[in-house]
């Protein structure tokens, strides 16, 4: 897990993608920028979830390819696919009574055969995921008692645990405390920087995105319409187009990323816009 | 548009009218016996028991299409309020065990307790039919996706095997009983006599009644509990009120035609086609449609399998079982 | 030591305790179960005959009547516990059973079609009962296919499917002859008696067979608990772990069914008993096992003993205990997970 590896570039190549009968995304090419935190953010319904379903292998795409290292990913089996990407999925399930090291054990899946019996090279990456994401102490209790920030931080053990190069997260932070939210993308931010994971997040919160990301992407309506460092992207037309948001966007008096400050009244539907 | 839909719905009522009375009339001229329709004429206005096809027609005919009307009628309409209550539209009280319930109460008061009087286990019959709501309720509204159906049918089945299986234990010694039991457990119209629809038509008119009464509830709480408190609405009273008429129902049907399941469910999804979900018209039309039903099943079952009989409710259940199944299918994809 | 280490070595110690305790319940049944009868035999003359000594009446007792009754109860006892583990586990749902989803049912109608219509016995009655749950099988992986859920539409399906199977039955009953119906209802409702140690055999064989489906099931069904999309996150074909997992699972009701008769309740309680009793979320394959061999033959010495003068058929004995555990499990805690 040293930064010397470089991580694998996962790149999206004209996908479409949706449900029977509706197409939300629509020939979008996207390349994840290895190495890097990468945001996708944008309004409810603009496919942003589905794109990360799809670069996740969720669901297959209706036309397009995904490709890792240049490789078509449907090509490789799910557990090859598991090994170079982990996913964190929009609110995960856990059976209950299980326990945090159970489930971060559960981790290690795609490593093992079926057959296989847990080695102590098993232990050891669970052992640090847990590290990584302070949660060697709670290891022994069940995940459901946890608090949000803590939860979340177990899953992210678990994704962890994967041994991924790239790390896939839906809307992490949503339903979480303000200072669990900080507390979840801190750690993210700071895999990134000791593991060299590359991080690809989709995120509700607009000022959080704009603090955390190396790269953002904003979508509207299954296309991309920026996509690049923060500071570059978030203008106030593109906050405009993708949220039909009139918004003064300033430098952060803390971090100087853009803080996008909504204008009172300023809010219009999206049909006057296009 | 609300004016073409009422009176869709009473053309649909209308309709179903028509339907129970062709029913009746092929209820009473149809059989291994086949009566043409003026000695029916003649049995009711001037019945002369000596003549054999007054005497059938008085004897047999009469009684169990009055209780398939009953029945039929009792089912549909306490299907619709349950699926209303558990807003859950694979509701069904013989799915759900509440007819199991009674239906075992029943036999423990004619076995157990030499009660053989319907007007005596009658009473019975609503109490397992309640005690059976009660657990089906508790074990279904448990854990976090509560009103999932699949977890309240595999409830109802659950508390239905067990119910069951405590009825053949206590038939166990008596092997003819068992018999008897088996014939009548899957639902049938021969086996009780005017004398338990006696005693039975009061409870299931007043369950018909609270069911009526309860109809704009149950239509508010379709939109969702919050919201219905929201809009001023008593729901804990509605649910009283549903779970009572379900209860009188339920129990009445059961203890005059035995378990049948699946008319709960077939008559209010048949009707979802053409009235959508109103309640109102889903519980009014109810009526006359479930009666039509059972009694066409009732019907159907003497003709089709000569010279032996088939139950009516085996015929609704090859024709509800498929329903569902085929509901099942075609039912897109619940995000859970 | 290593944290997980830690937790993972306690996670076995508790499973063995949990098994090794089980264990000593199941013997001390089987004992029973060899010991008791119209022709008592003492503990040290069971051991003695199952060694080779004893006299000619002893061994034929204990070799003829009471162990095949007492193997076909364990094995038939642990196959249904075991597909009740993995039909659990893979619905998510502690109340899914193969007897609630269909599967015996369709046994029932193949078994009761043969007997009262076909009028034959015998191996060519287990193949049609073992025939008529595969089928039933093939239909509901038919319904949830496509599903990355759990399998609410197959848990629908199946209930829909049992509830069709009684009403063919009972059609098939009433069209019936009242002596064959004697018959097809003793059938019906499950019994262990006089069984034959070809069928024994045979049902171990089965169960051998199903091994590497139940073992690769018991690793892939805790990852599948986890959601659909975690799941594929971590590499887990959702329809594999299905058809896999159903297929063990029928395989060994319907080969347990054609044997013994739809006997209910133990695929659903057997796993309900093991999964607290190893805590943490655990699936519990194995230990579903032991528990079922256990409470099938524990029923059976019920069904055989607990009314003087009168042989119950087993299934009547599970019938009405599992209804109690039902209740129990209601009013427990152990309910809040329903």
């Amino acid at each position: 897990m040293s930064t010397d590896i470089l991580s694998p570039r996962l790149v999206a190549r004209g996908l479409s993608a949706g449900y029977p009968g509706r197409r939300v995304i629509e020939d979008l090419d996207l390349a994840i920028a290895p190495g890097r935190v990468t945001m996708i953010i944008g309004a409810n319904a603009c496919g942003k979830s589905t794109l990360l379903g799809v670069l996740a292998r969720l669901r297959p795409p209706m036309a397009g390819t995904v490709e890792l290292d240049g490789v078509d990913a449907t090509t490789l089996s799910r557990r090859r696919f598991a090994r170079a990407v982990g996913l964190l999925p929009q609110q995960p399930s856990a059976p209950e009574g299980l326990t945090v090291a159970e489930l971060v054990s559960r981790g290690r899946h795609p490593h093992r055969g079926v057959f296989q019996r847990w080695s102590p090279e098993d232990s050891a990456i669970v052992d640090s995921a847990l590290a990584s994401t302070g949660m060697t102490e709670l290891a022994d209790r069940p995940v459901g008692d946890l608090s949000g920030g803590q939860r979340q931080r177990a899953w992210i053990a678990m994704a962890l645990a994967q041994d991924p190069r790239i790390l896939l997260l839906d809307e992490p932070t949503t339903f979480l405390d303000l200072s669990h939210q900080i507390e979840v993308l801190d750690l993210l931010r700071e895999l990134n920087r000791t593991q060299g994971t590359t991080i690809v997040v989709v995120l509700h919160e607009l000022n959080l995105a704009a603090r955390y990301a190396d790269e953002l992407v904003v979508m509207s309506h299954g296309r991309v319409v920026a996509h690049g460092a923060p500071a570059d992207v978030l203008t106030a037309e593109v906050v405009a187009e993708a949220f039909s948001l009139d918004a003064l966007v300033m430098p952060d008096p803390l971090t100087g990323t853009p803080l996008i400050v909504p204008v009172p009244g300023g809010a219009h539907s999206a049909a006057d816009h296009a | 548009m609300t004016g073409a839909r009422t009176r869709r719905a009473r053309a649909i009522f209308a309709a179903a009218l028509v339907v129970l009375a062709i029913a009746v009339l092929l209820s009473l001229g149809v059989g291994a016996r086949p009566i043409p329709p003026w000695v029916v004429w003649d049995a009711l206005t001037a019945p002369d028991l000596t003549i054999a096809d007054h005497s059938v027609v008085l004897t047999q005919r009469i009684p169990r299409t009055v209780i398939g009307i009953l029945a039929g009628a009792a089912l549909a309409v306490a299907g619709a309020v349950m699926q209303g209550l558990t807003r859950n539209p694979l509701a069904d009280p013989g799915l759900l065990g509440i007819n199991a319930g009674a239906s075992v109460a029943v036999l423990a008061a004619i076995t157990l307790l030499g009660i053989t009087t319907p007007a005596g286990f009658v009473w019975f019959a609503f109490a397992g039919a309640a005690t059976a709501a009660v657990l089906v309720a508790a074990i279904g509204s448990r854990g976090a996706d509560g009103s999932n159906p699949a977890k309240l049918a595999l409830t109802g089945a659950a508390v239905t095997a067990g119910l069951t299986s405590v009825s053949i234990l206590i038939l166990t010694t008596d092997i003819v009983a068992l018999e008897v039991y088996r014939y009548w457990s899957v639902g049938a119209l021969t086996a009780r006599g005017l004398d338990a629809v006696a005693a039975v038509a009061g409870p299931v008119v007043v369950g018909l009644a609270l069911a009526v009464v309860s109809i704009r509830g149950l239509d508010l709480m379709a939109l969702g509990e919050d919201t219905a408190r929201g809009l001023g609405h008593d729901v804990t009273r509605t649910r009283v009120v549903g779970i009572l008429a379900t209860v009188l129902l339920c129990g009445g049907a059961t203890a005059i035609a035995g378990p049948i399941v699946f008319l709960g469910l077939l008559v209010p999804h048949a009707l979802r086609a053409f009235v959508g979900d109103s309640y109102r018209d889903l519980v009014l039309i109810g009526i006359p449609l479930g009666a039509a039903v059972l009694v066409l099943a009732d019907v159907i079952g003497r003709v089709i399998a000569p010279p032996g009989e088939v139950q009516a409710g085996i015929v609704v259940a090859f024709l509800g079982a498929p329903m569902l199944i085929a509901l099942v299918l075609r039912r897109k994809q619940v995000t859970l | 030591m290593s944290v997980v280490e830690a937790v993972r070595t306690r996670t076995r110690t508790r499973r063995r305790w949990v098994v090794l305790a089980l264990s000593g319940v199941l013997v001390l049944i089987a004992g029973l179960s060899l010991s008791l009868g119209d022709y008592p035999l003492s503990p040290d003359q069971v051991w003695r005959t199952l060694w080779g000594g004893g006299e000619r009446v002893e061994a034929y007792v204990l070799f003829q009547v009471r162990a095949p009754r007492l193997a076909m109860a364990l094995t038939a006892g642990a196959a249904l516990g075991t597909a009740g583990a993995l039909l659990q586990a893979l619905l998510r749902n502690p109340l899914a059973s193969p007897d609630l989803l269909g599967i015996s049912g369709g046994s029932g109608v193949a078994a009761v079609f043969a007997l009262l219509v076909l009028g034959t016995t015998g191996p060519v009655l287990t193949v049609f009962a073992f025939a008529g749950g595969l089928t039933v099988a093939v239909l509901l992986l038919f319904a949830g296919r496509g599903q990355r859920a759990g399998g609410y539409r197959l848990i629908l399906a199946g209930i829909g499917v049992a509830f069709l199977c009684t009403a063919i039955t009972n059609f098939l009953m009433v069209r019936a002859q009242v002596e064959q119906t004697q018959t097809a209802l003793l059938w019906l409702t499950g019994s262990l008696s006089s069984t034959p140690w070809w069928q024994v055999v045979t049902l171990v064989l089965v169960g051998i067979a199903s091994v590497p489906a139940v073992i690769a099931s018991a690793r892939w069904l805790p990852i599948n608990q986890m959601g659909p999309a975690t799941a594929a996150g971590l590499g887990i074909h959702p329809s594999r772990v299905q058809v896999v997992a159903v297929g063990a699972a029928v395989l060994l009701t319907a080969a347990t069914c054609a044997f013994i008769g739809p006997v209910g309740f133990i695929a659903l309680c057997a796993p309900a008993i093991a999964r607290p009793l190893l805590g943490h979320g655990a699936i519990g394959v194995g230990s579903s096992a032991v528990v079922g061999a256990t409470l099938l033959a524990a029923a059976d010495l019920v069904a055989q003993f607990a009314i003087p003068g009168l042989q119950l058929p087993v299934g009547v004995v599970t019938g009405a205990l599992g209804a109690v555990f039902l209740l129990w499990l209601l009013g427990t805690s152990k309910g809040r997970n329903l």
